[in-house]
């Protein structure tokens, strides 16, 4: 099989329809230089080709991720396409490549470009969403708690079992603006939707006592002789400071 | 579940009680993994998570509070102690309750870290602190984070009733030598401190033991013990605070030791003026200190030694020992034990992990290093790839130390008196190599580095 330089792959943006590009793939026994979503793009200079999503035709691939590689892989892979890396699609695609060809033992070419990157981009996924576990907050309406939070990456498939775990009574809304995407929580089972918009009520006054009670407690746990914004602000970049309680 | 509207005068014994137990520095939630449960609010991660970060930089993971600041010791460097004019007040244990259980909910802390003053007697504070957690973990169904600070001179049983409360323990060793502790804290006495450490680590060891045989028994303590060190505010020595730190790990089974850099609050004659500022630096270098000891294989001796009793500020513990233990370099990145790696600046933990996982799959060169996230600045002078020294490395004092110095570390030094680091003071590195110019560790003469090794004191004098 050799790379072809002018042949992009379009799919349905997900992991399934992504899957079904390996597939494809394999059985036309070419190699895309590009794997991209469908965005009503042109693609001008390049070859481009619709990849159908097949259901039958993903899980043998998700599966074969599994028997070749590794179960680890296929949670990487899962994880992978939730980063925000630009061309994840290729890296993922050119990574069950090689772990076709060398097992479990891919992971460890650590110093390859596809793999450096791609774990990379998989661990900035994982410490965006562990910031997320502390950074989130929720305001409390009627009993409902809601959140809303501006990640660079779709940390809401790792942050549902977190918060569902942590907060099994409770009706909790967790509201992704970057990716229109919400996690809603009930004693009954939890979902992750599609959610394009979120409208608020005002905030009641019991509500607003408990701001004000966590800022006081924010503000006057600092030393002030020990003040330092730089180090406050390498740990929580300010980007994060605008959903957050204590800052608004 | 049904909140109550708080009352505003919580609002003031919140911001007492929390200006009464900043000073506190422990505020970690690790060290328990327990999952949620239907019924119950609440869960903790092995790992710790960071809810906030201060505005002097350090994380926020708990409601780190004092039940009470009435106290009736008058520890010379503390800000509770009796002789202070300062606002009084006290949390009824279901104010604070109340308080943890919102914040939680709302995600805003990992936790309760709950210390206080001594209110009447021991005995008497702990019972208070043991009812508000009780509120929390029976009537609120409270599954997460608990840390309480065991007060010293509490009976044994109600140390043990709050232990199968909470998830960590500690008690406050505060100075770090006895003479320290009988001149500004005579009240307090260094039995009374270690008893009942002594009691929580047999809590911790029979309580192991019983959930070995049933799997439900209670658990005491479950993420272990901690406590803490005031630095600067004694002329204890660091040699004196890392080799107790090291007995404490040893032999108490202790977690974590704090320091904290002692922030004159009060006037005394025994103390640091208040004019003074915070030793922020040393308590940094101590706690990289702390860092070698519990994750790199060092020793307290190895890095201060009675001869040697003081860190020296202007360069990190690793690269310090390091440059006086030059015979043990260049270590060969593609066969060196892990153990060797990690005594290599500028290799961490994760990257002298990823060192021994990728050369698996194949040699390693420095282009690689670089993506692993080795520090070339600082590991290029003491590595070898392949056999071969990074290329352009020229080791001379100058380069050695500019590429070992951290700029951060350089804004932290005081400038007092104008004193500058001078490079030119430091002793020459081809001296120090026993005076044959090398131009690359590829060709140091081991014999030579090794006759030297030890010889000279590689100290920057400011």
């Amino acid at each position: 099989m050799q790379e072809n330089t002018n042949l992009v792959y379009i799919y349905d943006g997900t992991l399934e329809g992504f899957l079904c590009c390996v597939y494809e793939s394999y059985v036309h026994r070419e190699i895309p230089c590009e794997i991209c979503m469908e965005t009503g793009q042109l693609h001008i200079f390049e070859e481009t080709q619709w990849i159908r999503t097949d259901l039958g035709h993903a899980a043998r691939i998700y599966e074969s991720i599994d028997r070749k590689i590794s179960l680890e892989a296929q949670d990487f892979i899962k994880n992978a396409f939730l980063t925000c890396i630009e061309d994840k699609e290729i890296l993922m695609y050119r990574f069950i490549g090689q772990g076709y060809q060398y097992g479990r033992a891919a992971f460890d070419r650590l110093t390859d470009d596809t793999v450096d990157r791609l774990t990379k981009a998989v661990r900035n996924l994982q410490r965006e969403a562990h910031s997320f576990m502390g950074f989130v907050r929720f305001t409390v309406y009627d009993g409902i708690m809601v959140s809303c939070i501006a990640p660079k990456n779709r940390v809401l498939p790792l942050l549902l079992d977190h918060f569902s775990n942590r907060y099994p009574d409770e009706t909790f809304l967790i509201y992704d603006r970057t990716h229109q995407m919400a996690v809603v929580h009930k004693p009954e089972g939890t979902l992750l939707t599609a959610m394009t918009k979120l409208t608020l009520p005002p905030i009641d006054d019991a509500e607003m006592a408990y701001h004000t009670l966590w800022k006081c407690f924010q503000h006057t746990i600092a030393i002030e002789e020990r003040f330092n914004p730089k180090c406050q602000m390498n740990h929580m970049p300010k980007r994060f400071w605008a959903d957050m309680t204590e800052f608004t | 579940m049904q909140e109550r509207t708080p009352d505003m005068d919580i609002l003031e014994k919140l911001a007492i009680l929390t200006d009464a137990a900043k000073y506190d520095v422990a505020c970690t939630s690790s060290g328990v993994d327990r999952s949620g449960q239907s019924g119950k609010i609440g869960s903790a991660v092995a790992s710790g998570i960071c809810h906030s970060f201060a505005a002097d930089g350090r994380c926020i993971s708990l409601l780190k509070v004092l039940m009470s600041n009435q106290c009736i010791y008058d520890c010379k460097y503390c800000v509770n102690r009796v002789s202070r004019d300062t606002p009084r007040t006290a949390f009824t244990p279901h104010e604070l309750a109340d308080l943890t259980i919102s914040f939680y909910r709302r995600n805003y802390i990992e936790g309760l870290f709950l210390s206080s003053g001594v209110m009447k007697s021991p005995d008497y504070t702990t019972e208070h602190m043991i009812q508000a957690i009780e509120i929390l973990r029976t009537e609120y169904r409270f599954n997460g984070y608990i840390h309480v600070k065991a007060i010293p001179g509490t009976d044994n049983a109600l140390l043990q009733r709050m232990g199968l409360l909470a998830d960590r323990m500690s008690v406050n060793i505060e100075l770090p030598s006895e003479s320290g502790l009988q001149q500004l804290a005579p009240q307090k006495k260094p039995e009374a401190i270690l008893r009942p450490m002594a009691l929580i680590r047999s809590g911790i060891e029979e309580n192991t033991s019983d959930l070995t045989v049933y799997r439900h028994a209670p658990k005491f303590v479950p993420a272990g013990q901690s406590t803490q060190l005031i630095i600067g505010a004694t002329p204890d020595s660091d040699h004196r605070i890392l080799s107790l730190s090291e007995g404490l790990y040893n032999k108490y089974k202790l977690k974590r030791v704090f320091f904290s850099a002692y922030n004159p609050v009060v006037e005394d004659p025994l103390l640091p003026s208040v004019f003074s500022a915070p030793p922020l630096l040393r308590e940094h270098r101590l706690y990289q200190a702390d860092w070698l000891m519990r994750f790199y294989g060092f020793s307290a001796g190895e890095i201060v030694d009675a001869k040697n009793p003081n860190m020296n500020l202007a360069i990190d513990p690793k690269a310090n020992w390091a440059i006086r233990h030059l015979d043990q370099f260049p270590v060969e990145i593609n066969r060196a034990t892990y153990e060797k790696l990690l005594r290599v600046p500028g290799i961490g933990v994760l990257s002298a992990r990823k060192i021994i996982q990728a050369r698996r799959a194949g040699s390693l060169n420095f282009e690689g290093l670089k993506k692993l996230g080795v520090v070339l600045k600082r590991a290029k002078f003491f590595v070898t790839c392949q056999g071969k020294v990074s290329e352009g490395v020229v080791i001379d004092s100058d380069t050695v130390l500019r590429g070992l110095l951290s700029k951060n570390d350089l804004q932290m030094l005081p400038a007092a008196a104008g004193e500058q680091l001078a490079f030119t003071d430091v002793p020459d590195m081809v001296r120090v190599m026993g005076g044959v110019p090398v131009s690359a560790f590829g060709y140091l003469p081991e014999e030579r580095a090794m006759q030297n090794a030890g010889k000279y004191e590689f100290g920057i004098h400011i």
